[in-house]
């Protein structure tokens, strides 16, 4: 069982929560760029969490449904089409065999996830089924999906949208062709009112940039610029004078590390980065903000808001009920 | 035992990075020694089996412990936990650094062909060529950090006198099994990646294949020995 890719939209890759534990041998997390998005796609088909979605950039893809299924969208606001038939966002949505789906442009966010009962079906590596595109590892032949190719499904993925889907019956509604629900779930990463405003800790070298700098970081507005991909958002704005300290020894960098290469313009590192970093670190996003960067397109602003390490754990702690209630009221919908 | 304790170094700070990690470090500079330290200690708390601890990295100056936020027993306080974790260690004493690492052999074939700056290396070292070559292949090295690229290790212990800096121009693609010199360390690029090391040979050997296990050939802690090998033998061990 497969689906078949018409058009593969500007970057779709296969993503699922990481490749974790492997960080002293060099390799990455990567994983979905906004985890809470992937993580509702799934719950709204009924997945458990470990299943792996797709991630889709700025333009979606064209796809091919051989047989029926099951499939939920979250993320970025794209247009998407099921035969023509508009595609609800952020809620399970049946599909007959044969369904051509087609997603467009985001207009909002610039990240979307395209769920699908059972999950996709490529071999785990190295314990995960994410994308790495720089080692081309992982994912569908350890790239972004081309045209022609064929995504695997779970073998029982039609079964279990035959199953799941009539579970859902008493609160579902008919939209022409396409079979969906009256409910959705909340949307929770999508950037409010540019620019957005992200929490960051002062980093390990935050000291070393003169005064100037330090206000600057925290007062600019800035711009995600067109550079930027699934290791690192540039970003553009005033420009960082770290005060000549010389070298740093390299040292380790995660997710939202905010680093300031020699041309004074931060970069902060998201799924993809690299284990290690030899910049100058000038912040630390709060973890449970990284999603909401994530769904900055390029050109999306946003501003530093400084907080501390108690205040980022307190924001973590918030984010993850409020996901987590989130989850549990999908698990409901299917019975669990 | 008093005696080793008191020569086993205090970590400088257990800092956060970010508030999902904590970074135990030890020096701003690189030190050979501190980074044996280090492996020790990355190996102590790795037997300790932490369950809310996902990743354990060893970096040049200090130790990096990554929390699995989603984990039911993670700590309120993890820094404080990571904190008294690392103390805890200490205290009982780190394994010797030959418990860590592995002894692995490295062959690196210097013909011209591979080591696309080696004359370069020599001009500014003040050598002959031949001369870097027999200095770089005389020492041992220690892996003291993987990063940059997945399987790409750091390699301490070059001869001082090829401490040459970075290229003024990177690289735009650096082909894999360079083996290069910066910084006072040699790197192995494990696959054609960018790079700004000085490239001086090539190993034949499969430096990362993520459907190996274990999928890197080298790890932190490894010890490294070069043995040079000729352009046949090269292309004998690449078919291998």
């Amino acid at each position: 069982m497969s689906v078949r890719v018409l058009k593969p939209g500007l970057l779709t890759t296969v993503q699922d929560r990481g490749r974790h534990g492997l960080q002293h041998l060099g390799i990455v997390p990567c994983g979905a760029m906004d985890p809470v998005a992937h993580a509702l796609a799934n719950a709204l088909v009924g997945n458990g969490g470990e299943e792996a979605t797709l991630e889709l950039t700025l333009i979606g893809p064209e796809l091919l449904f051989e047989q029926q299924a099951l499939v939920a969208l979250c993320g970025a606001e794209l247009a998407a089409s099921a035969d023509g038939e508009p595609l609800p966002h952020d809620r399970p949505v049946w599909l007959r065999a044969g369904t051509r789906l087609r997603t467009g442009r985001a207009a909002r966010g610039s990240r979307a996830y395209l769920a699908i009962a059972g999950g996709i079906a490529v071999e785990p590596v190295l314990g995960s089924r994410s994308t790495y595109a720089p080692a081309r590892f992982g994912g569908l032949h350890g790239r972004a999906l081309r045209s022609g190719d064929e995504l695997p499904l779970d073998p029982l993925a039609a079964e279990l949208a035959a199953e799941r889907y009539p579970r859902l019956a008493e609160h579902a509604a008919r939209r022409g062709a396409l079979r969906s629900v009256r409910w959705s779930a909340p949307s929770m990463t999508l950037p409010e009112r540019e620019p957005i405003v992200v929490h960051a800790m002062e980093g390990r070298h935050f000291g070393l940039f003169d005064p100037a700098a330090q206000r600057a970081f925290f007062e600019a507005t800035w711009r995600v610029t067109p550079e930027s991909n699934r290791m690192g958002f540039r970003l553009s704005g005033p420009t960082l004078a770290a005060a000549g300290a010389g070298e740093i020894l390299s040292g380790p960098t995660c997710l939202g590390t905010v680093q300031v290469p020699a041309n004074g313009l931060p970069i902060a590192l998201m799924a993809d980065h690299q284990t290690t970093g030899g910049y100058p670190k000038i912040a630390e996003i709060a973890a449970a903000e990284v999603a909401r960067v994530a769904q900055l397109a390029p050109g999306g602003t946003l501003r530093f808001a400084r907080c501390t390490l108690e205040e980022a754990l307190a924001l973590r702690r918030a984010a993850r009920a409020r996901l987590e209630a989130a989850l549990r009221a999908l698990a409901w919908e299917y019975g669990r | 035992m008093a005696l080793r304790r008191a020569r086993t170094p205090r970590p400088l700070g257990i800092l956060p990075l970010g508030d999902c990690a904590a970074y135990v470090e030890f020096s701003e500079t690189l030190d050979l020694q501190v980074n044996a330290v280090v492996q020790r200690l990355a190996a102590a708390v790795r037997a300790r089996g932490v369950p809310w601890l996902r990743d354990i990295v060893p970096a040049l100056g200090g130790l990096a412990l990554h929390f699995d936020p989603g984990h039911s027993e993670l700590p309120a306080a993890a820094l404080e936990a990571s904190a008294a974790l690392v103390d805890e260690c200490l205290r009982k004493g780190l394994p010797e650094l030959e418990a860590v690492g592995r002894e692995i052999e490295l062959p690196v074939c210097y013909e011209r062909e591979f080591a696309l700056d080696l004359e370069d290396v020599a001009a500014r070292a003040g050598l002959m060529p031949d001369e870097v070559v027999r200095r770089h292949a005389a020492r041992e090295y220690h892996v003291l950090m993987m990063g940059f690229a997945p399987g790409l290790p750091y390699l301490g212990g070059l001869d001082p006198k090829l401490a040459v800096p970075r290229r003024a121009t990177p690289r735009a693609e650096v082909p894999a099994g360079s083996i290069a010199i910066a910084n006072e360390q040699s790197v192995a690029y494990p696959y054609a990646i960018p790079g700004g090391w000085s490239v001086i040979g090539r190993t034949p050997l499969v430096l990362f294949d993520a459907r190996r296990d274990p999928p890197s050939l080298l790890a932190p802690g490894d010890r490294v020995r070069i043995v040079p090998i000729a352009r046949a033998e090269f292309e004998r061990r690449r078919t291998l």
